[in-house]
């Protein structure tokens, strides 16, 4: 069947800012969507929030809009573009949600937009509970014995029949956002209750638990002939009982026989039907009891998911590119398969090689919070890796996560590999070591004993699977070599003899090194920038080759570069690759951290990098040299030192003077940073984080912390002489939140027009002293009128994706041609970029996920993504951002105020505010009596210790809408730990900072003066162009 | 272990290390590209003859089981793998390897089949073996004394000398009643479970049988070597299109196409796989079937490839006569259909074992018609 001409203008929904379940996988999907409907000549509206994508990108799109997921902009959206469709499966359960919402408050009818690709009754069907055991019953095909609670009282009737231990799930969240495992009667109780708090409808889910059976995943898709094809089997490693997201998994599935996998093959494809997912990929989770070969299906998602991603990546076949065909009208024979140019998409992958995909966990930033595995999702990246065999990608994924630290080893691993946690596979392997059988450990652990012999080998030898082979590059190409691959996307297997299958051109080549796995600190705004100098680098003239282990991401689908390879980032697999692509250069500026830590390797091995030279980047890391250079250019810093032992460090501190900041060297996203205020306080932190994860070089860093400054970030670039400063923004925070954690705002607020000229004059002389050729952030902070410098990063920072959608003027695609050699000039820039418009950046973060640690920002970044809000004004921006990231502020009700001593004259500032708007507020003790003596009327609640109802009955309860609470003790259990707990269990916003607090009063007064409004992008960016497109 | 190696009559060698039975072995070497059922594929007698070189990483994950034989014994000559193992999981289950070895069939681990399929897609399937303690020379004289695998007949070496009669797996189902006489080239277990559970009766005949008056149905079975070798089996197909109901499968495929007029020849590397996508050209819908053969026939023109996206039409001698089925990756010809006779054919297998279950259809469309 053809395309479909009755659609012109096709609305996509992205998925918003990265949060735990919900990353990168989808800006890949989106992108691949936008591009193929445009391919096709279909006009493409794109709605999300989060600037940090490929997808928001002006030219992916006819109209771009960054505003809030929610039923309201997105109407206004709807009102204003007037789409004929809306392709609501590619951008995760975000979207999906959400084209349910605007369906069912009549939105969709309203203004005639179509739903594509998924209808209103098959997600219906996969997503409400009820009805999907329903529709698989009649497919004939079974679950685990489930029931449906609305109240505590349904589920506690359905416990005897269903028995313990159970699994509890909250209908329509991410990533199981909210479920968990039962195992005692208390249990019980306590996640039924989060469960039902946290599902949007107040529904769980609670199921016979199938803990330690198999669990296996198929990726299917149907086109509207009803032609069904499996692009890929996954199989987790961890047995049921852990979230997929947090397995290891290999694809394909290695311990099925042909029966038992056909009959798995089959129910999926029941399911995709009786789902009636009409077009589009969808998967299919399954769990399978080894012994009695019994099959249950656990769930669907009737969408591309992050598995349809790694099936992806892992086999060659583009999902989402080709579910985007499919929703306008396309059969899998009529589209092309990419990578053999020669067969069509109706086929079924088949793979010579495994995949192994490794989760990557944080729980060190959340202290207080358990580090164990459960059916809610956790981890905050993957990396996959492909080999020859099982034990080449296990064993090359374990070493593309790039851990901070190895993981510690257990007194017994036997039983430390019995518990599901972060380094279980470490305990596995040392258990093996240590002579526990496999026998015994497949019985401990249920792991298909399968996985253990091919570990056994590895866990005496980490380099079993590679000794005495040779590296050899092999091409993914869908098909176990039948036919040539034209599609260059390569893996390096080991063999008794190298044979490469790369084939270069005659152009020379420039290598991009990515981030690697997504983490705290080092996300998808540095995937972003590899792209774009992808782009840039192929737009030259020359052939861009990218080396990244990220299989959510932009940069490893094969489209972007003209080869990529998938290969951990660590100096002799980039080496490898160097030696088989002979490049003009490499570039390491883009993917964070990762690759800069590799630029003095790569140039003793004789490989030339382009841009920013790794004097210039030792120069900038180097505080001792770094100073001494501010100090020349008479640039004013905090005092600091470096200490090398805790005494040391006790005696730095009095020269350098409190409050102090305090870190170890090794950092990433801030990890281990606090802020001491005085030398009790050191010696604490000393005693709790030591000092560095290198034991051979204990180091310190100490700076004098600068309490109620204003803090400034900027962008710039440089060509080794000019600078060019792209975007400053102003922290919303004072300082002493992390960069990455507070919202900021472009152009600033309320500098002064003599700061920004210092502003810009010092971060032009830091450019050029350090001779940087590519990108440039300094940090700054303001206090009392003066200007110091805090930091400043010869490379591309977390803002650049928010400035460049800010200004309108791509930076990290202007730096990579000034690493390939233009000069500025050339690049003919505004003076000014500075827009007439306000962007808001807020931070995204994941408390809720993590039960136990404390929901307060401070100077070690917690936030997994970010998004973006554009108006005319600051307050409308910042509520838009506020929306965006999931804490809608409310437009009345009560708002609960608590804070420190040093707040409260500002406090009385809000209070009066939101007063004025109608609030009702209440607050404890000293705040109320503060208030009072402020002439605001408020009302007095009980703190903790004084008895019922206290405060956090009343959130309990749902009797506060707003929660404003300075912090006064960090330490779990005190009053504002409990008081911020409940906030986030609730799901009420929770501003912790007092500038914070009057943003976001500002941004309700003026959501009150008026609607706002929405715009594109492209209309921003074009000025004058005030109209929507034009429909066709 | 000890070293072994794979050379071919190019003289192309691949290395690794022996498995399975002591000694050595030739054959012609190929390939099939399905990632599950390992054991089903070595026992089927399609591969009576060959090598088998798997691309599928790990072979023998979970063992062997009496469940998934698909003859009463192992034809493939030797397995070629990148990682063999001699794992069991299920009980009852006895280790790969160990299996091989017990039946005497040679095998070589370690080796980078990746390689040696491209080789083998390249300049297409060609004679070889697997051999251990010889040198270079010898192993290559060997593989020059081996037969080519056009014009073998190889169906007699795996016909039963006398007709074997299996009783029905069910009493009702649509093949109720009926007696199915197998002309048996090699025919797999999982064909004739499907005839059986579905209520027949099936006798397997020897491969030069040719008096079918006692039976319904005259099924025409998969089968190894060359079916232009195999042209007094044809002119008993032929006798008896029109006279009683005739459908095969594979090899029995090929001979009904040749009873017909049609030619067969050698494909350059086969379709051996779990993954290929076959059109029925008159509903215009894909499944993903399960293949297994080495030969294919040429349309009514002598063409190739049948481009046309709806059924292919023209006259034979016993009437007129459809091209039903097309294979997606090259187009060659995938079922047949005479319009005048009870007759028609697929290439690929539909009975799976293994492979996907999509054409698990054929079966019931097949006996319904019949009843």
């Amino acid at each position: 069947m053809p395309k479909r001409e009755d659609l012109h203008k096709i609305l996509i929904l992205g998925s918003g800012p990265i949060v735990i379940g919900q990353a990168a996988e989808f800006d890949y999907s989106g992108t691949q969507a936008c591009k193929v409907l445009m391919e096709e000549g279909y006009e493409v509206v794109l709605v999300n929030s989060n600037p940090a994508t490929i997808m928001t990108d002006p030219e992916v799109a006819t109209a771009t809009y960054v505003e809030p997921l929610l039923p309201g902009p997105v109407a206004q959206v709807i009102e204003r573009e007037r789409p004929d469709a809306l392709l609501p499966t590619l951008g995760g359960q975000t979207a999906l949600n959400l084209a349910k919402a605007l369906s069912e408050n009549g939105t969709l009818e309203r203004f005639g937009v179509e739903l594509i690709g998924a209808d209103h009754e098959a997600i219906d069907r996969a997503e409400d509970r009820d009805r999907f055991r329903a529709t698989m019953e009649g497919a004939g095909l079974r679950m685990p014995a489930s029931a449906i609670a609305r109240s505590l009282a349904e589920a506690r009737e359905a416990a005897a029949a269903i028995g313990l231990p159970a699994i509890v799930r909250p209908a329509f969240t991410l990533g199981g956002r909210g479920g968990g495992v039962a195992r005692t009667p208390q249990d019980y109780e306590r996640v039924v209750a989060r469960g039902l708090a946290a599902s949007p409808i107040g529904q769980v889910l609670i199921d016979r638990s199938v803990i330690g059976w198999g669990e296996f995943e198929m990726e299917v898709m149907r086109d509207r002939a009803d032609n069904v094809v499996i692009v890929c089997s996954i199989e987790n490693l961890d047995p049921m009982g852990v979230h997929t997201g947090d397995s290891v998994c290999v694809a394909p599935q290695q311990t099925l026989t042909d029966r038992l996998y056909q009959e798995l093959r089959d129910q999926s494809i029941a399911v995709i039907r009786a789902v009636g997912v009409e077009t589009g990929g969808s998967n299919v989770q399954f769990a399978v009891n080894p012994a009695s070969e019994e099959v249950l299906v656990i769930e669907m998602n009737p969408r591309v998911s992050r598995s349809s991603a790694l099936a992806s990546k892992a086999t060659g076949f583009p999902i989402a590119k080709i579910a985007a065909r499919l929703a306008v009208g396309y059969t899998l024979p009529e589209i092309r398969n990419d990578i053999t140019r020669a067969t069509p998409a109706a086929f079924e992958p088949t793979l010579d090689y495994c995949v192994v995909k490794w989760p990557r966990f944080a729980f060190e930033k959340f202290p207080g919070s358990d580090a164990v595995l459960t059916t809610h999702m956790k981890s905050v990246g993957e990396a996959m890796a492909l080999g020859r065999t099982f034990g080449q990608a296990f064993a090359k994924a374990y070493r593309s996560r790039e851990l901070d630290a190895p993981a510690a080893p257990a007194a017994d691993p036997l039983a430390a590999a019995a518990e599901p946690g972060p380094d279980r596979w470490d305990h596995v392997l040392a258990a093996l070591r240590t002579g526990h059988g496999i026998e015994e450990l497949a019985r401990a652990t249920g792991i298909d004993p399968w996985f253990l012999r091919e570990l056994e080998p590895i866990a005496a030898d980490p380099d079993a699977p590679f000794r005495g082979l040779e590296r050899s590059f092999r091409a993914v190409d869908t098909c176990a070599a039948e036919f040539p691959a034209e599609t260059p996307y390569f893996y390096s297997g080991w063999e008794r003899r190298a044979a490469d299958e790369v084939r270069r051109s005659e152009r020379p080549g420039v290598v991009i090194l990515g981030s690697g796995p997504n983490r705290i600190g080092q996300g998808i705004e540095f995937d972003y920038c590899c792209v774009h100098a992808a782009q840039t680098v192929r737009a030259s003239g020359r052939d861009a080759v990218m080396l990244n282990c990220n299989p959510e991401t932009v940069s490893t689908d094969y489209d972007t570069s003209d080869r990529l390879y998938f290969e951990p980032l660590t100096l002799p697999d980039v080496l490898a690759v160097c030696a088989v692509e002979r490049p003009e250069g490499v570039i390491v500026q883009f993917g964070g951290q990762t690759p800069l830590k590799l630029a003095a390797g790569l140039r003793d091995a004789g490989v030339p990098l382009l841009g920013t030279p790794v004097e210039a980047i030792d120069l900038a890391e180097d505080r001792g040299r770094f100073g001494r250079l501010l100090a020349e250019l008479g640039y004013e810093a905090p005092p600091y030192a470096t200490a090398h032992s805790p005494a040391e460090a006790l005696a730095c501190a009095q020269d350098v003077g409190f409050p102090l900041l305090v870190r170890p060297s090794y950092v990433l996203g801030g990890r281990a940073m606090e802020i001491v205020y005085d030398r009790d306080g050191l010696e604490d932190y000393l005693t709790r984080v030591g000092t560095g994860s290198d034991p051979e070089r204990p180091e310190i860093f100490l700076d004098r912390f600068l309490e109620d400054s204003i803090e400034i970030d900027v962008d710039a670039l440089c060509d080794g002489e000019e600078v060019w400063v792209g975007g400053i923004m102003q922290h919303v925070e004072e300082a002493g939140i992390h960069s990455g954690d507070s919202a900021c705002v472009l152009p600033p607020h309320s500098l002064g027009a003599p700061m920004l000229d210092q502003v810009r004059e010092w971060t032009r002389g830091i450019g050029r002293a350090l001779g940087v050729v590519g990108l440039l952030n300094v940090q700054y902070a303001i206090r009392g009128g003066r200007l110091y410098v805090i930091e400043a990063n010869p490379r591309a920072s977390r803002t650049v994706p928010f400035v460049s959608k800010a200004i309108g003027l791509p930076l990290a695609k202007l730096a990579t041609r000034l690493a390939l050699g233009e000069s500025l000039s050339a690049l003919e820039l505004p003076a000014d970029p500075t827009p007439a418009h306000v962007s808001v950046k807020e931070a995204v973060l994941p408390f809720d996920r993590f039960d136990g640690a404390d929901a307060l920002l401070g100077p070690e970044m917690r936030s997994t993504g970010e998004v973006m809000g554009i108006a005319e004004d600051f307050p409308t921006a910042f509520l838009k951002a506020q929306a965006a990231a999931g804490a809608q502020l409310p437009d009345s009700g009560t708002v609960f105020l608590t804070v420190t001593d040093g707040d409260k004259p500002a406090a009385g500032a809000v209070a009066i505010l939101l007063h004025g708007l109608g609030f009702r507020v209440v607050a404890t003790g000293g705040t109320a009596a503060s208030l009072e003596t402020m002439g605001v009327p408020v009302e007095r609640l009980n703190k903790l210790g004084e008895g019922s109802p206290h405060v956090v009955d009343w959130i309990e309860q749902g009797n506060v809408d707003l929660v404003i609470n300075t912090p006064t003790g960090t330490g779990a259990r005190s009053d504002g730990w409990q008081i911020r707990a409940a906030a986030v269990a609730r799901g009420i916003p929770c501003i912790t900072t007092m500038a914070g607090a009057l943003a976001a009063a500002r941004g309700i007064w003026q959501a009150r003066r008026q609607e706002s409004e929405v715009r594109s992008l492209q209309e921003l960016h074009a000025g004058e162009r005030a109209a929507p497109s034009a429909a066709a | 272990m000890s070293e072994a190696f794979v050379l071919l009559e190019d003289g192309a060698r691949f290395d690794g290390e022996a498995c399975g039975a002591a000694g050595q072995v030739t054959g012609e070497v190929v390939f099939t590209t399905s990632m599950s059922g390992y054991q089903e594929a070595v026992t089927d007698p399609s591969f009576a003859g060959q090598i088998l070189t798997f691309t599928a990483p790990h072979v023998g994950n979970y063992g062997v089981s009496a469940a998934a034989m698909e003859s009463d014994r192992i034809h493939a000559r030797g397995a070629i793998m990148r990682a063999a193992m001699d794992g069991e999981d299920a009980p009852g289950a006895e280790g790969w390897l160990t299996w091989l070895a017990d039946a005497g069939v040679p095998a070589i681990g370690g080796v980078d089949t990746r390689a040696l399929v491209r080789h083998l897609r390249d300049r297409g399937a060609m004679r070889g073996g697997i051999f251990a303690g010889v040198g270079e020379e010898e192993a290559a004289r060997s593989v020059a004394a081996e037969p080519s695998m056009a014009g073998a007949d190889l169906a007699a070496t795996v016909s039963p000398p006398a007709p074997v009669e299996l009783a029905p797996l069910a009493e009702g189902g649509p093949g109720a009643g009926l007696s199915i006489g197998v002309i048996d080239t090699g025919v797999k277990t999982s064909i004739i479970r499907n005839l059986r559970e579905r209520g027949a009766r099936v006798t397997l005949l020897p491969c030069a049988h040719a008096d079918f008056a006692a039976y319904d149905l005259v099924f025409l079975a998969n089968g190894p070597g060359d079916p232009a070798a195999l042209e007094y089996i044809v002119q008993n197909v032929r006798a008896v299109v029109g006279q009683k109901p005739v459908f095969g499968i594979c090899l029995g495929h090929q001979l009904l196409c040749r009873a017909v007029g049609l030619q067969t020849y050698k494909l350059p590397f086969g379709h051996r796989g779990s993954n290929h996508p076959v059109r029925d050209l008159g509903t215009g819908h894909v499944e993903i079937t399960s293949q297994n053969h080495g030969f294919a026939v040429l349309g009514p023109g002598g063409e190739h490839r049948i481009e046309a996206d709806e059924p292919v039409r023209w006259e034979t001698g016993f009437g007129a006569a459809e091209l039903t089925h097309v294979n997606l990756y090259d187009r060659t010809v995938e079922g047949l259909v005479l319009r005048e006779a009870s007759a028609g054919t697929l290439q690929y297998h539909p009975e799976a074992g293994p492979g996907p279950h999509d054409s698990l259809h054929f079966f019931d469309d097949l006996l319904t018609g019949l009843a």
